[in-house]
């Protein structure tokens, strides 16, 4: 449950976009773990990053900082927390439609593809044409968290968002 | 020695074996042989950059001095250096630069596998977040392996050659010093003779996969626990630290 303080925190934090891909918003991936209203004044948000030369996250931070200070929230400390590791479970069911409806195709998460279990490369639908006749072209795509596909059948490249 | 100099010493190990690691294989930026080969060459290295980076904020704090991860990084000369020497060796070619990836990947995966289950937290939560990324790059290195040992006769030729040069620097990566007894004791950080007989084993089965001789050459290069290195670590880190050196305190 949020207290509505926290709310108005997050409403701010919302508008916070991945400088990469900037239609997810860092609460779209999960990266706010938790925001503290401090009783002294001022703001604690628990920030995890994706990767760990992810070099958006600097921006990011800046970002958060700025942001909760222009709001009246400040000042504003952020705790960077590694454990437990970022993992794109956390991106929200909007994110992964938004990432969809940018072209990029969303995590295909362990249990919905088998190919995984045997090491193989997953299943993944193409985000224009929905076909899941689709080839690995590199493990490595534009960013860390991203890997190049192409669609055998509307022959469109494509990035995924690797699932980590 | 006692238990925070040793935990010191040990994340600066790890930290430095990165940033090498990573700053080699930035060196291919532009240079990769495909596109999406090049890319994938600096996206591993900005991951290793990255864990460096983790590993030397988390060094400066133990050491309590003021000096954080950009200080150490880019303003202690090559004695000061713990990282392994494998990583140091040039790139050469694709082959070696694939092989050596291979061998410090490999040995990574199983020392931060066990490293994320460490009594010291700062280490558990780094190598947890560092393993996802590495078991990518030892995916991708092995592949390589696998495809340039398998592959033609030159390129077969090749990624022997690069076996047969780089196969002395991988006895250093398991190498047992007071730091390694110290923290072993605590139960932080695992025996690394014990995980020597695993990777050897894993290794041997990828290699004759890859059909390429394990070199029956036993010597072992050593000296970077003591802060020894090749030659090669002063030129990597004269580039490296050229800007901090020339213009100290800059900023981006």
């Amino acid at each position: 449950m949020q207290t509505a303080e926290v709310q108005r925190h997050l409403e701010v934090l919302k508008q916070i976009n991945d400088p990469e891909i900037p239609v997810l918003s860092i609460l779209d991936l999960g990266m706010v773990r938790e925001v503290i209203p401090l009783d002294e004044g001022g703001t604690l948000v628990k920030f995890t990053p994706t990767y760990s030369g992810c070099p958006a996250t600097d921006l990011m931070r800046a970002q958060i900082t700025a942001a909760l200070t222009e709001a009246g929230f400040g000042p504003v400390q952020i705790e960077e927390q590694l454990f437990p590791p970022w993992t794109t479970a956390w991106i929200s069911p909007e994110g992964r439609e938004k990432l969809r409806a940018y072209g990029i195709a969303p995590p295909v998460e362990e249990s919905a593809d088998k190919n995984i279990l045997f090491g193989e490369s997953p299943q993944v639908p193409c985000p224009r044409c929905g076909s899941t006749n689709t080839r690995l072209i590199s493990q490595f795509g534009s960013t860390a968290c991203k890997a190049l596909y192409a669609c055998n059948d509307c022959l469109e490249p494509f990035d995924y968002f690797k699932c980590h | 020695m006692d238990k925070n100099q040793a935990l010191f010493e040990y994340a600066l190990r790890l930290g430095d074996s990165a940033l090498i690691h990573g700053q080699r294989l930035a060196e291919w930026c532009g240079h990769g042989p495909e596109l999406e080969q090049d890319i994938a060459l600096t996206n591993i290295s900005l991951d290793q950059i990255g864990q460096a980076r983790n590993w030397l904020a988390l060094a400066g704090k133990l050491e309590g001095k003021g000096r954080d991860e950009d200080q150490l990084a880019f303003l202690r000369d090559v004695e000061a250096f713990r990282n392994v020497q494998l990583v140091e060796y040039p790139n050469e070619d694709w082959a070696y630069t694939l092989v050596k990836s291979y061998l410090f990947d490999s040995f990574n995966e199983l020392l931060y596998r066990r490293l994320a289950e460490s009594s010291y937290e700062a280490f558990a939560a780094i190598a947890a977040k560092s393993l996802k990324e590495i078991v990518y790059h030892k995916r991708f290195s092995s592949e390589w392996v696998l495809r340039l040992g398998d592959g033609t006769e030159l390129s077969h030729r090749r990624a022997q050659t690069a076996l047969d040069d780089l196969w002395p620097y991988t006895g250093e990566l398991c190498e047992m010093t007071e730091v390694d007894e110290v923290l072993l004791a605590e139960g932080i950080v695992p025996d690394l003779k014990e995980l020597e007989a695993n990777w050897r084993a894993e290794m041997r089965d990828l290699l004759n996969e890859a059909t390429l001789q394990i070199p029956e050459n036993d010597h072992v290069h050593t000296g970077s626990r003591q802060g020894i290195h090749t030659e090669y670590l002063g030129h990597i880190l004269t580039e490296m630290q050229f800007l901090q050196r020339a213009y100290p305190g800059l900023e981006w």
